[in-house]
């Protein structure tokens, strides 16, 4: 896209390409996961060239997931730090849901909201991964009592549901704020974007004469 | 192999709608008398030998056992223990348990419950648990359902592999080739009450000779099984190579495989209508024109700071 010299780079290069990996992973989690977790969502499994195929490709591409949120993690964890400002804007959170911005306090490149899907995933992935391999039986099914992996396959089932319910949180506030998926697909918001969700960000910024994603020092 | 038998299955693996039901069959069972067993492994070789299995030759760990282990080719091992047992009269007394061991074709299968593939398990009318390897993807959940510790991957074909019963021989009216191999009539096959009824005077034999305890192992904490065994000493199960004594599917199982599931999906559905529902009540949250004007009013502040 053309980029008027107007806009704020919301979100590096890296951090997009490294942000789709993450979803492009998680997505055929959800799929391949739930596939097995449910009889009824068997039928998911004709997506990945069957059941065999499926149970096969899951765990690799969880292994890949846990790297690529590694990487977002390192990008994103100094922005994701609460501070108070979340108490204060989650005390909001009426005004937020109702669209009406008058009156919500002021939140930096981040707010509660954001932060909350950054440190529950920054949890669960490595939740998912460790019980993960405990149930990989192809690898690792020597290295653990049948009774470990009964309660990691429980476990990996209830981070999944928390994991998958943290995702619609993220997935419908993306589509909910207008502007923030093209922040994240080129990468680009306007100022009147940040001026209205991240007001402490714009203003950062605009101290220090910065198009994003973070002030100049 | 595939089901040859589609009337006469009673449950199937990750299928919510009901079996066929039309037609009863008689239940059968499979009975061990483990105070009969010579230890010869007849019924090792004849269980090889039907379902044209050979495993890897084995190495001597200084027991008889062999294999050393139920493997994806070697359905049934003879297990020998040297046990300490105390008699009334005699003090203690040197035993040496043999139990065959293999699938117990439970009534309630660990393994069945646990199995994410649609008829990838099935148990037959008969009580037969069976494996269908065509629809068997390999994950290792039948190992976590079930209580007895049976089902082995292989690690060439990442198919699951346990004892038939040799339902390709019930299912025209044969034994199982173990039950036909064995010298000593130690392995018997019929109806689950003709098997019990049998085990009653077994039982009543054992307890005239001294065992007090004998008696059928039957348990009922997985809803009885299609393969009981005579023991002298039914108190104490796992003095049989670690037979359990109270088995059961974990509760771990249970748990994961119970009400979670359904509660679990519907949670996940109402998460996406209520995101919807709020699109609809509220709608998308649109950057106004004030927004943009104060945005540049900062940043001309911020360019011209007089
Ligand atoms: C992070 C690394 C991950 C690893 C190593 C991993 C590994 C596994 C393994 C080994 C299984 C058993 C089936 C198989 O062998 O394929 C499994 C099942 C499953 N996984 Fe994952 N996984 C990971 C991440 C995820 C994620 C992110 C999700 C979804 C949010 C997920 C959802 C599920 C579900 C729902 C099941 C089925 C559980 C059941 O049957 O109840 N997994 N996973």
């Amino acid at each position: 896209m053309t980029r008027s010299p107007d806009r704020l780079v919301r979100n590096s290069t890296t951090a997009r390409l490294n942000h789709w990996l993450t979803g492009g992973c998680f997505v055929l989690l959800t799929l391949s996961g739930l596939a097995m977790f449910h009889p009824m969502l068997f039928f998911l499994s004709e997506l990945f060239g069957g059941g065999q195929w499926m149970r096969a490709a899951h765990p690799w591409i969880g292994a890949l997931l846990l790297l690529s949120y590694l990487g977002l993690i390192v990008q994103c964890w100094r922005d994701n730090l609460p501070s108070r400002d979340d108490i204060v804007w989650l005390g909001a959170i009426n005004r937020v849901l109702a669209n009406e911005e008058d009156g919500v306090p002021e939140v930096g490149r981040f707010n509660a909201g954001q932060k909350f899907v950054f440190w529950a995933m920054a949890l669960l992935v490595p939740v998912l991964f460790v019980t993960g391999l405990v149930t990989w039986d192809v690898y690792f099914s020597p290295y653990t009592t049948i009774e470990q992996q009964r309660i990691a396959v429980l476990v990996h089932s209830l981070a999944a549901l928390g994991a998958i319910l943290v995702w619609i949180l993220h997935v419908y506030a993306a589509i909910w704020v207008r502007g923030s998926v093209q922040a994240m697909t080129q990468g680009y918001v306007t100022r009147g974007w940040a001026w209205r969700h991240h007001r402490k960000w714009l203003r950062a910024l605009t101290a220090t004469g910065s198009s994003g994603p973070r002030p100049k020092a | 192999m595939s089901s040859l038998q589609s009337l006469d299955i009673a449950a199937r693996s990750a299928t919510t709608t009901p079996s066929p039901q039309v037609r009863k069959t008689p239940e059968l069972a499979k009975l061990i008398d483990v105070s009969s067993c010579i230890g010869c492994k007849a019924c090792q070789v004849a269980c090889m030998q039907w379902n044209d299995l050979r495993d890897e030759v084995g190495d001597n760990i200084g027991t008889y056992d062999n294999p050393r282990d139920l493997t994806p080719e070697s359905w049934t091992v003879m297990r020998f223990s040297e046990v300490e047992t105390q008699t009334k009269d005699e003090g203690t007394r040197l035993e040496w348990l043999i139990r065959k061991d293999g699938c117990m074709h439970g009534e309630d299968p660990g393994c069945l419950k646990a199995c994410p593939a649609p008829g990838a398990i099935v148990q037959y009318t008969n009580g037969i648990v069976d494996f269908i390897s065509e629809n068997c993807i390999g994950c290792g959940y039948c190992i976590k359902g079930c209580p007895f510790n049976i089902p082995r991957i292989s690690p060439v074909d990442h198919k699951s592999y346990k004892c038939t019963l040799c339902s390709d021989r019930v299912g025209v009216g044969l034994e199982p080739a173990c039950v036909k191999a064995c010298p000593t009539g130690a392995i018997m096959f019929g109806s689950k009450s003709d098997m019990a009824s049998w085990a009653g005077e077994r039982i009543e034999d054992l307890k005239s000779r001294g065992f007090a305890n004998a008696g059928l192992y039957d348990p009922p904490g997985v809803g009885g099984t299609h393969v009981m065994y005579v023991l002298h000493h039914a108190d104490r199960p796992s003095l049989y190579a670690g037979l359990p004594d109270k088995p059961r599917i974990s509760m771990f199982v249970e748990a994961w495989k119970g009400m979670f599931k359904p509660v679990a999906l519907a949670g996940i559905a109402v998460a996406a209508v209520a995101g919807f529902l709020h699109w609809v009540v509220t709608g998308p949250n649109d950057v106004q024109p004030k927004d943009d004007a104060e945005a540049e009013h900062l940043r001309q502040k911020a360019d011209d700071p007089t």
